[in-house]
């Protein structure tokens, strides 16, 4: 047991911000919305958080201003998408560019130190000498917000009206509409939502767990948290499984090469996506596990003068 | 003959070359100065493999202020695009180019066949031409030192790895790492673990967990970031900085950086060229000639340690030590290196075993 | 008060007129950016739209970037207009060029002047069946194609790391990441002396109206237009939803098939680990804002390599640090997109009253 605590401790601290990214990018999509750029703004996030305690600012302070940077970035995006229904796709792949160039260029005076503050590890006394389960209660202050954010956006999304009306507006908005919905104004709160959450994740990344900052530094885990939507069936607690099973298989397959297994390391690598695509086909295949259809207006440009 | 030859043509370069200098700075016309292009595969800011580049590009501009001009170009893929950026370089007038990276090996080639005037020098690869020539540096002298230390420094006898391909650069040295480290403990083990990148920040970090958590407590990489460092402080335990001094990343963690200096090659090719004696030679440097050294040594380790480490790279400047000198034993049993006997150049550019103490296989063989 | 309106139609003139404002748009966007920096503005734009389109080597290097994304992208549109995302076009030209390889360093020396054409079959054989999995476990398991096209990404470039890192590792190579060069049998030869533009640009070229009269006159892309305008008429209407997604998604893996071949056996000469710069992706920005009309792509795959080509002459010419080119690109894109709402709705000033906004 105790040989794989640390595997287990490693794909959290993996999950983590694939969590925050992941459920923003959920609450946009529930509400209709398809936000390509979370490399972006996760880029942007991390960099605003970083620069903060370089400067002399406290964690606190980072978190803050990492949600900022993400919810600017979402709202450019928002303005395109939904004010002047630009097509969602483009947008968002234009924002991931643009984040990536803004933090690479404005970030250049940054690299080569270590984060002068960080999040510390907040151990909760008796549990977190448990085994297995022991990990989940040795995180920082970020790994618990994580776990209540599910909470809070799996209870938000099915058990407030609020929660209802945004999932009407992704089923359909002219509908929504029609029943006196402000479609576009949720819309709006939901991609910036999603910003302020990719921020976080950004901001975990460079000042939690990398402590560093360096152009591209999330290396598409962006990309990764948008699938990981999908494979969640944009449902929020299974956003945590997917990153947990992605975290998880990316360390056993490190971990059987640190063990001398003789598997090729690329083999034992494509091991996570292989995961990935099998546990999606065997929750989609089978209707009754859950139901996995995307908000049905996903990715279609909705205007309120129509 | 050839010596007096090449001392009589030095001599009347550098006459011809003062003479003119002396004259152009009397009628105060401005020479052109040599400008010189950079391809690199990452971004200047990436605290590793380029950033030494570009400390070396800056050291040779301020030692020939005035009388080179450089350009470089970041983030260069190694595809079909890099062709494309040194025939452009040499075609806007430099006269000189360097490309950082192995992956630039066919189109440095390909490209340097349109400009027979300009001179192109090309990082870590094999194949050179009329105006292509290699050069290259031994960071597995640096590697062996850093193992020594390790030996010291590791309670558990087992060291680790957070590697990015199985290519020979990478091989030889986790084998030179291991070496050092059993030339104090002949039983220290190491593990080596691919993330099949150069830099993937997550990835390293859970390579260098999972390392730790098997048990390794000295950690090297050769990936670029400085996830790793950053994990083995976290963890309490030690671990290497790798391309440029990383101290300031993991102070408590980091027992000493292997690293390239790139200047004084840079200085001397361009010198040379303005010379008129272009450089033309295909050149495998290392801390003898000042190309690799070790730093940032960390206080703690033990004054026998820093010692040895010390008297080691002396060994190594003055050509008196070779990290691969026999007997060297593969980790299958075979003999690899007899006694008396040392790896050619040839062989330690195409390395694909591991030597005794490196677990497992490498991949692909 | 600013409100928008829909036209009825939309506007010819804007259709045009629209990219001329948004690189009006971000020129002076650009511009203040530069000012900002002390770099004057019109070197700048120069080094970035001019410098690389000033000479016929230039142009060759322009067509030669933008065949690839061109190619890729008619394929992506076609499967975009029948709402099937295909994310995972950068793989499939991996696989593509995988079937190609495999051929050449195994039979270059034999097939003498059959190579090439079998090479082209295989590519695209290669790119079919990275995406028939995807169009699989779509069309009969539900399984997301943005999700599984997009993971066996990532596998397929694993993949090719382990071939050229193993098996098909050239012997001569000092074990190097890399396969035996190709021979001349095995490459795309020299369409314009002098330049890298090859022959596989011809390819290009005549996928662009081949496309176009696929998705106008034929009734397969007739059918792929109502699958992805009206999939509730087109189920009425008896299409096989099946067969649109099979169609879609074997389309554009065999364009990214393609495209791979014209890379491997074009200006790189060999497979290695290293080879592409995510072109699978970026067709995915040229699919969009070329509006998922063939002509459309044309434009902007030329407009997107631009961009790339520009990025780096910037930074020969003026030092500008790469990223500039990235923030540059990415104002450019959106600029585009926020211009093209000129297109379908047109902008009224009304005076801001309560009940016309409850209207």
């Amino acid at each position: 047991m105790d040989r794989f605590d640390p595997l287990i401790a490693s794909g959290i601290a993996a999950a983590i911000p694939l969590v925050f990214a992941a459920l923003g990018e959920l609450v946009a999509e529930r509400a209709g919305v398809l936000n390509l750029g979370v490399e972006g703004m996760m880029l942007v996030g991390a960099l605003a958080a970083f620069a903060t305690v370089a400067v002399g600012g406290g964690v606190t302070l980072a978190l803050g201003a990492a949600m900022l940077a993400g919810i600017a970035a979402a709202a450019a995006f928002a303005v395109l998408t939904l004010t002047l229904q630009a097509n969602q796709v483009a947008a968002g792949l234009a924002l991931t560019i643009l984040g990536t160039g803004v933090s690479a260029f404005l970030g250049r005076g940054y690299v080569g130190f270590r984060a002068p503050a960080t999040f510390e590890d907040l151990p909760v006394p008796a549990l977190s000498g448990l085994p297995v389960i022991g990990p989940l209660f040795s995180l920082n202050v970020l790994g618990y917000a994580a776990i209540a954010m599910l909470a809070l956006t799996a209870w938000f999304l099915f058990h407030t009206r609020a929660g209802l009306a945004l999932r009407a507006v992704g089923e359909s908005p002219a509908v929504a509409h029609a029943l006196g919905l402000r479609v576009t104004r949720i819309r709006y709160a939901a991609v910036l939502f999603g910003g302020a959450m990719a921020g976080v994740a950004g901001c975990y990344y460079a000042v939690a767990q990398f402590k560093m900052w360096q152009e591209g530094l999330t290396a598409g885990n962006g990309w990764i948290a948008l699938a990981l939507v999908v494979f969640a069936a944009w449902r929020p607690w299974r956003t945590a499984l997917g990153a947990l099973l992605f975290g998880g298989v990316t360390g056993l397959g490190l971990y059987l090469q640190a063990a001398g297994v003789h598997v090729s390391p690329f083999v034992l690598g494509s091991l996570p996506y292989l995961a990935t695509i099998v546990a999606l086909v065997a929750v989609s295949a089978s209707p009754q596990l859950l139901r996995r259809h995307a908000p049905a207006a996903l990715g279609k440009p909705y205007f309120e003068g129509d | 003959m050839k010596k007096i030859w090449r001392a009589l043509t030095a001599a009347t370069a550098a006459v011809a070359f003062t003479l003119c200098g002396t004259t152009l700075w009397g009628t105060a016309i401005a020479q052109q100065p040599l400008r010189i292009g950079f391809v690199y595969v990452g971004p200047v800011g990436d605290g590793g493999w380029t950033f030494a580049h570009d400390i070396g590009r800056k050291a040779m501009e301020a030692k020939l202020k005035g009388k080179v001009q450089t350009t470089y170009v970041e983030s260069v893929p190694e595809g079909a695009d890099a062709e494309r950026v040194v025939r452009d370089l040499a075609a806007k007038g430099h006269q000189i180019v360097f490309t950082t990276s192995f992956g630039y090996m066919d189109q440095t080639l390909k490209a340097a066949k349109s400009f027979p005037k300009n001179f192109f020098y090309h990082a870590t690869g094999f194949k050179s031409s009329s105006n292509v020539f290699i050069y290259n540096c031994r960071m597995y002298e640096p590697a062996y030192l850093a193992g020594i230390v390790a030996g010291h420094m590791s309670k558990r006898g087992t060291l680790g790895f957070v590697a990015s391909f199985p290519i020979p650069e990478v091989v030889r040295n986790i084998n030179a790492y291991t070496l050092g480290a059993r030339s104090v403990n002949p039983k220290i083990t190491t593990k080596v673990v691919w993330v099949s990148s150069w830099y993937d920040p997550a990835k390293e970090r859970q390579a260098a967990e999972t390392l730790i958590g098997q048990g390794a407590d000295v950690l090297l990489q050769n990936t670029d970031s400085s996830a790793v460092l950053q994990t083995a402080q976290d963890k309490g335990v030690y671990a290497f900085g790798w391309d440029s001094d990383m101290t300031a990343y993991a102070p408590k963690a980091h027992l000493g950086s292997a690293i390239e200096v790139w200047g004084p090659y840079y200085t001397l090719v361009a010198e040379s060229y303005l010379a008129g004696k272009p450089f033309k030679e295909n050149i495998w440097w290392g801390m003898k000639e000042g190309m690799n050294d070790f730093v940032g040594l960390n206080p703690i380790v033990p004054p026998a340690a820093l010692k040895q480490v010390a008297a080691k790279k002396a060994e190594i400047v003055a050509g008196k030590f070779h990290p691969f000198s026999g007997p060297i034993k593969g980790n299958d049993g075979t003999t690899r290196v007899p006694a008396g006997k040392t790896l050619s150049d040839k062989e330690i550019d195409s390395v694909n075993w591991y030597v005794e103490g490196v677990e497992g296989k490498v991949p692909g063989k | 008060m600013i409100r928008l309106v829909r036209r009825a139609a939309p506007s010819r003139a804007m259709l045009w007129g629209s990219p001329l404002m948004a690189v009006g748009l971000t020129f002076a966007l650009g511009a203040a950016v530069f000012a900002a920096m002390g770099q004057p503005p019109f070197s700048a734009f120069h080094a970035l739209f001019i410098s690389p389109l000033s000479d016929l080597n230039g142009i060759a290097e322009l067509l030669l970037k933008a065949s690839p994304l061109c190619l890729i992208a008619l394929g992506l549109a076609v499967g975009f207009r029948s709402n099937v995302w295909n994310i995972g076009a950068e793989g499939q030209m991996y696989i593509g060029a995988v079937f190609a390889t495999g051929l050449a360093i195994h039979f270059q020396e034999r097939w003498g002047g059959w190579m090439l054409p079998a090479m082209i079959l295989a590519g695209i054989a290669g790119g079919l069946l990275w995406a028939a999995i995807v169009a699989a476990l779509r069309a009969h398991l539900h399984a997301s194609e943005i999700l599984v096209s997009l993971m066996l990404t990532y596998v397929a470039a694993l993949i090719v790391k382990y071939l050229v890192f193993g098996p098909w590792q050239d012997p001569a190579a000092n074990n190097f990441p890399f396969t035996v060069s190709f021979e001349d049998n095995a490459s795309f030869g020299s369409l314009v002396e002098g330049t890298r533009l090859n022959t596989s640009v011809l390819l290009t070229l005549a996928a662009i109206p081949l496309t176009w009269v696929f998705m106008k006159f034929s009734f397969t892309g007739f059918q792929l237009r109502v699958a992805g305008d009206a999939p509730a008429a087109a189920r009425y209407a008896g299409h096989s939803e099946k067969r649109a997604i099979w169609i879609a998604l074997l389309v554009s893996g065999a364009a990214a098939g393609l495209a791979g071949v014209t890379e491997v056996a074009g200006p790189i000469g060999n497979l290695n680990d290293r080879w592409t710069p995510g072109y699978g992706f970026t067709a995915i920005i040229v699919a969009a804002l070329g509006r998922l009309h063939p002509a459309g792509i044309a434009a902007a795959s030329l407009l997107m390599a631009l961009l790339y080509i520009g990025g780096e002459t910037a930074q020969v010419a003026l030092q500008l640090p790469r990223a500039i080119a990235y923030v540059f690109q990415g104002l450019l894109l959106m600029a585009l997109l926020a211009c093209e709402v000129l297109v379908h709705f047109r902008v009224q000033w009304t005076a801001s009253t309560r009940s016309s906004q409850a209207a």
